[in-house]
This record gives structure tokens, C-alpha cells and sequence, in this order.
């Protein structure tokens, strides 16, 4: 089934698949704010997949990702895929993957941990274990497995 | 890859082939700690002590250690005088201090401190404590310990007792009995178990552990009975601390039923946790064990610096 349901974009990206009602979470990791105001960014909420049964679909014109916020939407939403639209075309397609590290997305939930001491430095993770993903700090070793909260 | 330059953060920093050169190493050490061999290893070089925390045994076995092999010590150890109250970060002040010295050794509040130290200074940095978190030299001389009784670490049947949830020794520790293998047993009020993580790491890496309720089954062919401080704050009221450290108090009574080789290990300063009658039997090894802080610190210390150790 085609699911232009919104207005198809010239460039731009479409994040898909975003499991059921975490598309909200992943616009505030877009920082959809700071594009220029011609760009329309728009929301599917609750439509209906074969993979997932319900998704989320975002797309956003005029915007590739950092790979800070793909590191992000990784964590957050887990089975997205990522589209890069140009001129009207999908011109890459892939879905996103949990990297080894992840510096300066999230902050350690340990108030006692140094980095949330006004210290110079990235937080940084490295991944405990993949499935459920459970991130450890490399600073204080604290594990994490619940990352909206704690979003940069 | 050898020693030399390393940092030591973690007890997990550290191999089992490297454990075993410290511990061998610490042995050697003994005679000079002592005081009957003069040694001269690491003259000419200087040992930063950076404490933004109080500690008393930690500072002094370290300086210690740093003298007995002719070595110096440059000393931070009121924080309130030092430049990190007037609002320096601890990254600037410690690549400051690698500036001055050949070695750090840090003493910090704050969990992850050490890991931070280590990333900005260019010379070797040695955790003594951050926060809640680790402490590994204080591991490193619970197993010089049990090694000296024992002649191995391996297949040893080792006691943990009491506050296992909030004590970093006890986590440590049990992560290097894993290394080599030891078998353990853990007896803790249920409010102070084994956080459930460090349970999983421990079975993750194959190591036999079991629970116990009662500590005098716990103790029937132990090797070792590793006693750690249990904390009035962690109690409801002092009514349920006094009735908890009491059914856990290790006394000769409890002893009776233990093995005559088995000795008793505890990170000191103690409170309740051992009553004064069991200090002199021969189960008790709490002394022998502070008293190897300096022989391991020396090992520690010029493996770092030098590579070798006399
Ligand atoms: N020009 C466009 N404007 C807006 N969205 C588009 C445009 N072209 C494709 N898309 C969207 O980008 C995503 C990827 O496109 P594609 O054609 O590969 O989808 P598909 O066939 O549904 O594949 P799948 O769902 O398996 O990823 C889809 O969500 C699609 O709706
Ligand atoms: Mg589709
Ligand atoms: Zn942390």
C-alpha cells in the first residue's frame, strides 16, 4: 500500500517504521525548530504496517541527519529506517544501527557521575548488551536501559 | 603489554597474568616495606597524591610506599585549599599535576573521576577511591591476603558477608575471584544483596556463586570469610540495625563451626561487624591485610613507573 498520505517532499528525509507513538520523541532529536521556515516537516501518527502493525512516519524537508541524531533515533526507535530524498527520488535507503559508542546523546542518569559535574567532556556510552539495549557509562560504569529521560 | 605507563581505574583494568605479576611482585616487596632492605627503584621520581576526599590509610600507605623505594610524594590533601574550590575543573587541575609529577593517584568524590583523569593527564593515573565507585588497589590487597594464607586463589570457597549492595570493595573483589576462578557464597540482610547487575556480570563470566541465609552454613568449608562494613543509613531505624548487625556479628561462636585455616578479611576501619574476641585467634586477618597495603602499593608503583619491580 502507498502511504502518501502527506505531501510528497523534493529533498529531505523520511524516517519510517518508527515503532508506534515515539514519533514525538524523535521530532524533539530532530530539533525540527531550527529548520528554515519553508521547510514543512510532517507526522504520521498510528498508520498501519505490516511489519510493526502500527508505526510512526516522520519526514522532514531540507534536513539530512548528524550522525549524533541517527545515533539518537537508534537508541529511541530502534527498527526505523532512514530515506534520503532528493529530487523527488528515495536515493539511500537504510535503517539504523546501534553504534559500539555513543558520545553526547544522552546523559548519564548517576547525579554523582563526573560528567554531570560541569566537567569539559562528551558523555559517553559503550553498549552493555544489545538485546534489550542496555548502555554502560564509561566514566562511572552506571548501566542504562531507559534513554528518553535522559536525552540531551 | 605490560604495566609500564598503564592506569589503573578499574580491578577489570587488569588481566589475570597481570594480577598475578602485581601479587607476585608484592611479595618481593616485603622486606623493603619492612624496612630490612633499602630500596632505591624509583628515586628520582615523584608521586602525585591528589585527595578531594578524606582518606587516611589510603594517602599514607601510598606515601609509604613511594618513600620505601626512594621515591617523593607532591601531596593534595585538604581540597579546601586547593585551586579546585575556586571553581577549576578537575580536568584542567589534573593535566596540570601530570605536568609536575610521573604519577597520579586520585582520590575523588565523584564516580568516573579517575576514568576522566586518565583520558586529559599524560601520565599514568591510579584510582584511590571515586565515590561510590571503584577502588582497586583495595582489591588488589584482599587477594595478596588470601594468596599469602593460601599459595593460590583459585578454587578458594569465599565468604562475602554483609552489605553487598552499596560496598565498591565487595564488587571488585568479587569480579577477581571470578578471574581466578574461586567459589562464593553471599550472606547479606535482603535489603543488601548483590545488585542484580553484578550478579549477571559474575555469571556471565562462569563464576560459581550461590546464596546463603544463614552464615554458619555458609562458613562449613569456606577458605575465607570477607566481612564488609555495614551502614546505619541504610536502615530504617536503629532498632533494625541493631537486630540486623547482630544476626550477622562474626564472634568465636560463629567461628566454631568454621574451618581452622579459615581466615577472616575486612577492609577496616571496622565497627560491629567482628567482635574484638575473634582478633586473637588465628582466623583473624584483618591486621595482616592492612599491613600488605604498603607492599602492594609498592608494587603497584613501580610496576607503573619502571616496569619492573625489584
Ligand atoms: N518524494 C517523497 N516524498 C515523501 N516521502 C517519500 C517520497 N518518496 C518516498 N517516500 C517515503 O519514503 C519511504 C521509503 O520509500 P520507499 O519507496 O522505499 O518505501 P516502501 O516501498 O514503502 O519501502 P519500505 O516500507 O519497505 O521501507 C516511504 O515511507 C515512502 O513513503
Ligand atoms: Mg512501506
Ligand atoms: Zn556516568
Amino acid at each position: 500500500m502507498r502511504e502518501l498520505k502527506v505531501t510528497p517532499i523534493k529533498n529531505g528525509t523520511v524516517i519510517d517504521h518508527i515503532g508506534n507513538g515515539l514519533a514525538l520523541e524523535v521530532l524533539r532529536i530532530l530539533e525540527v525548530h531550527e529548520l528554515d521556515k519553508d521547510s514543512t516537516v510532517s507526522v504520521a501518527l498510528h498508520v498501519r504496517s505490516s511489519k510493526l502493525g502500527w508505526k510512526d512516519i516522520v519526514k522532514v524537508e531540507n534536513m539530512e541527519l548528524s550522525p549524533r541524531k541517527v545515533n539518537a533515533i537508534a537508541l529511541i526507535a530502534p527498527t526505523a529506517t532512514i530515506s534520503i530524498i532528493r529530487d523527488s527520488k528515495v536515493r539511500e535507503k537504510r535503517s539504523v544501527s546501534l553504534p559500539d559508542r555513543i558520545a553526547g546523546v544522552l546523559r548519564c542518569p548517576n547525579p554523582n557521575c563526573i560528567t554531570n559535574h560541569g566537567e569539559p567532556v562528551e558523555s559517553e556510552f559503550d553498549v552493555y548488551r544489545r538485546r534489550p539495549v542496555t548502555l554502560r557509562c564509561i566514566y562511572c560504569e552506571r548501566l542504562v536501559d531507559e534513554f528518553l529521560k535522559l536525552l540531551r | 603489554m605490560g604495566l609500564k605507563g598503564r592506569d589503573v581505574i578499574s580491578i577489570r583494568d587488569l588481566a589475570r597474568e597481570e594480577i598475578d605479576e602485581l601479587l607476585a611482585a608484592a611479595r618481593r616487596m616485603i622486606p623493603y616495606a619492612e624496612g630490612r632492605k633499602r630500596g632505591h627503584a624509583l628515586e628520582d621520581q615523584i608521586l602525585v597524591l591528589a585527595f578531594f576526599e578524606p582518606s587516611t590509610r589510603t594517602r599514607l600507605s601510598f606515601d609509604t610506599a613511594m618513600q620505601r623505594l626512594g621515591g617523593r610524594c607532591v601531596t593534595i590533601a585538604d581540597p579546601g585549599s586547593s585551586s579546585i574550590r575556586k571553581g577549576e575543573s578537575l580536568s584542567d587541575t589534573v593535566r596540570m599535576l601530570s605536568a609536575y609529577g610521573d604519577a597520579i593517584v586520585l582520590r575523588h568524590p565523584n564516580e568516573g573521576a579517575a576514568r576522566l583523569a586518565a583520558t586529559v593527564s599524560d601520565r599514568p593515573v591510579i584510582n584511590a577511591g571515586d565515590g561510590a565507585g571503584q577502588h582497586p588497589t583495595q582489591t588488589l590487597l584482599d587477594l595478596a591476603t588470601m594468596q599469602e594464607a593460601f599459595g593460590t586463589l583459585s578454587g578458594l570457597k569465599v565468604v562475602l558477608l554483609g552489605d553487598l549492595r552499596f560496598g565498591r570493595t565487595v564488587h571488585s573483589l568479587a569480579h577477581a575471584l571470578a578471574l581466578f576462578g574461586s567459589q562464593m557464597v553471599l550472606v547479606s540482610p535482603p535489603q543488601l544483596r548483590l545488585p542484580e547487575e553484578v550478579r549477571e556480570q559474575l555469571d556471565h563470566a562462569g563464576a560459581k556463586v550461590e546464596e546463603e541465609e544463614q552464615l554458619h552454613r555458609a562458613l562449613r568449608d569456606a577458605d575465607v570469610l570477607y566481612v564488609t562494613r555495614m551502614q546505619r543509613e541504610r536502615f530504617g531505624d536503629d532498632l533494625e540495625f541493631a537486630r540486623i548487625a547482630d544476626s550477622y556479628r562474626v564472634d568465636t561462636n560463629v567461628l566454631a563451626a568454621a574451618k581452622s585455616r579459615l581466615i577472616v578479611l575486612h577492609p577496616l576501619p571496622r565497627t560491629v561487624e567482628i567482635a574484638p574476641e575473634v582478633d586473637g585467634t588465628p582466623h583473624a586477618a584483618y591486621f595482616r591485610q592492612a599491613s600488605l597495603a604498603v607492599p602492594v602499593r609498592m608494587a603497584l608503583l613501580s610496576l607503573i613507573l619502571t616496569g619492573k619491580a625489584p
